[in-house]
């Protein structure tokens, strides 16, 4: 950004010789440039991204209720944490509603995009309206799912005589979460759609010759040509998926804010109201630095496993 | 290509990568042409009406009476009301929260090709030195930082800085984009060769000439993918401005809708009018920009 208004170092500089001798002829010398490129954004990230985690980090170790005085309580907000139900109940339902949300966004996504790939008519047009949900808003979206859900639907279910979902099921605690994960897997499909579609045209169409030569069935090339080819995609769709179910807020919002009760509050939820609206900043901030730490150690799991799974075959 | 039997829609966008090779054995069997699988068409056709619907439904609520409201909802309107728009307008204070969110996303947009292309561009050419590939994993890595984590201090931090405004916002987005796009475009610059620069730098050409005049231009398909993105997300974003911005006026579409759907959410046929609004602008420029759209997001997944 302001890298464009300094003077570029016309004359590039000779480097340390070691760092010289491993580069390649004719690029041997590292111009000042280059360093005025990336301070100005790395300096900018470093203070509107990491003092912000570091910032986190230190006030969870104290009782600061977001204005006001403020002491050391050290680990007695993480000791909090773990006796809190509201805090367990956020994180049951939120690795629930991921979990599901994850293993259904990725069986439609694949399951459409292999659709796509086939021998089809309007190919284009098709996959122009499957990526439709991307570019939506949640939050509106979302508020148009609200009245589907708590208007519409009752009124076809009764219609059709199924009292179970004659009334709405936004405001039935053991049916809410449903809603939301209908609408967090139409919005997220589309994009895991586009990237199973970008696996698929990868893999060479000689495979599929081969296989139909040696009368593989459908089922049979799809395990063992298919699946194992897009392994990467695969892990990449998993990995991103459960990562951003893990911090749904907008769907929620939209939905059912939180409720009935608390049945669909999650953590990013949770760390919002308790520390904007309850004072609760330390403390929800104490929450925030586990749940980084919960989804560092899962995402870094998920990439282990899956990797592993990917070199099996 | 060559196929006479292909008209141009029938084309897929990564048509042009794949190996030509595959096409001219296909020959007469054409996978777009010929032998189309009619059942599986249907059936896809079947499930794009999920899609579809909710958004039909939208339409046809929007053009409703509140008294035409009732049933399950899917029923045409028995006559046009327009007037459901102009009580959103009013309601929501379209023109302005329109005005905000697209001078935040242009703002993003621009900002981010500018600087997140050229930050990439450093620390794929110097990968070999210490302090390059150290800050190439420090921006990395903070692609497991969930938002959540800085959400409570970023605020406080925004606001003792006076960025609780559009530019703050404009500022943020470039910053926490960088970290995905600092991956996506270095993947992509190190499949670029060094020999055209190579001998630009022979020639004389600084290194700043030979980022905007060669490497630049050369990153064009990666600049789409990452502004279709960025664009994509700064307009529809509801959670970072709902936290940032402090002043009504700089209020973003999706932040309209929310605060409008707090004060008023019994009148819901001017709620579906602004919703409608609130979407139809990136609608609309998807319906001219499609093919583009997907196949740049594709690109980008490929890297």
């Amino acid at each position: 950004m302001t890298t464009s208004s300094t003077a570029p170092a016309r004359a590039p500089r000779a480097t340390n010789p070691r760092a010289a001798a491993r580069r390649r002829p004719g690029t041997s010398r590292v111009s000042r440039t280059f360093y005025w490129m990336v301070l100005p954004a790395v300096l900018l990230f470093f203070v509107l991204h990491t003092i912000p985690v570091l910032n986190g980090i230190f006030f969870s170790m104290t009782n600061y209720a977001g204005y006001g005085e403020w002491d050391f309580t050290w680990f007695a907000n993480y000791v909090n944490l773990f006796k809190d139900d509201q805090v367990l109940n956020a994180y049951a339902f939120t690795f629930g509603f991921a979990l599901v949300s994850t293993i259904l966004v990725n069986v439609i996504s694949l399951a459409i995009a292999l659709g796509l790939n086939s021998r089809i008519k309007f190919k284009t047009g098709l996959r122009g309206i499957f990526f439709i949900p991307n570019i939506l808003s949640i939050l509106v979206i979302g508020y148009v799912f609200n009245y589907l859900f708590s208007n519409s639907l009752p009124e076809i279910a009764s219609g059709l005589g199924i009292d179970a979902l004659s009334t709405s099921i936004l405001a039935n605690p053991d049916l809410a979460w449903v809603g939301i994960v209908i609408l967090a897997v139409w919005q997220a499909a589309a994009f895991n759609i586009i990237i199973y579609l970008a696996g698929l045209q990868t893999i060479p169409g000689e495979l599929y010759e081969a296989a139909s030569l040696d009368g593989a069935s459908v089922w049979r090339t799809f395990r063992s040509i298919t699946f194992p080819l897009i392994g990467p995609f695969f892990t990449i769709n998993m990995v991103l998926s459960l990562k951003n179910f893990l911090q749904v807020f907008d769907h929620i919002m939209a939905l059912t804010a939180g409720g009935p009760g608390t049945s669909t509050q999650s953590v990013s939820l949770l760390i919002y109201r308790g520390g904007f609206q309850g004072g609760e900043y330390a403390y929800q901030t104490a929450n925030a630095v586990i749940f980084l730490v919960v989804i560092v150690l899962i995402s870094v799991f998920q990439l282990r496993v899956l990797q592993r799974r990917e070199a099996s075959f | 290509m060559t196929a006479p039997t292909l008209t141009p829609e029938s084309v897929p966008p990564a048509a042009s990568e794949r190996p030509p090779v595959r096409r001219r054995r296909r020959g007469g069997r054409d996978e777009e042409g010929r032998r189309v699988n009619w059942w599986l068409t249907a059936l896809l056709a079947v499930c794009a009406l999920t899609v579809l619907v909710p958004l039909y439904f939208t339409v046809v609520t929007a053009l409703k009476t509140p008294d035409q409201l009732g049933g399950s909802g899917f029923g045409l309107p028995t006559s046009i009301h327009l007037q459901n728009f102009a009580d959103a307008w009013n309601l929501t204070n379209f023109p302005r929260a329109l005005m905000n969110t697209a001078l935040i996303t242009v703002g993003a947009v621009l900002l981010t090709l500018a600087t997140n292309a050229m930050v990439a561009y450093a620390i794929a050419r110097n990968m070999h030195r210490r302090l390059f590939k150290g800050i190439f994993f420090y921006l990395v890595s903070a692609i497991f930082v969930p938002f959540p984590i800085i959400m409570l201090p970023v605020v406080k931090q925004t606001s003792l800085l006076g960025l609780d405004n559009q530019a703050g916002l404009i500022l943020l987005y470039t910053v926490f984009g960088l970290s995905t796009n600092t991956l996506f475009f270095t993947a992509f610059i190190r499949s670029i060769p060094v020999e055209l620069e190579e001998a630009a730098l022979l020639d004389g050409a600084s290194t700043w000439t030979v980022f905007t005049k060669i490497v630049f231009p050369l990153l064009s398909p990666m600049l789409a993918t990452v502004g279709i993105l960025t664009c994509v997300w700064a307009w529809n974003d509801f959670l970072l401005p709902l936290v940032v911005l402090s002043d009504p006026a700089a209020q973003t579409l999706p932040l309209a809708n929310y605060v409008f759907q707090g004060q008023f959410n019994t009148n819901y046929t001017a709620a579906f009018a602004s919703y409608l609004m609130a979407m139809a602008p990136l609608l609309l420029v998807y319906l001219f920009a499609q093919r583009w759209v997907i196949s740049g997001v594709m690109r980008g997944s490929i890297k």
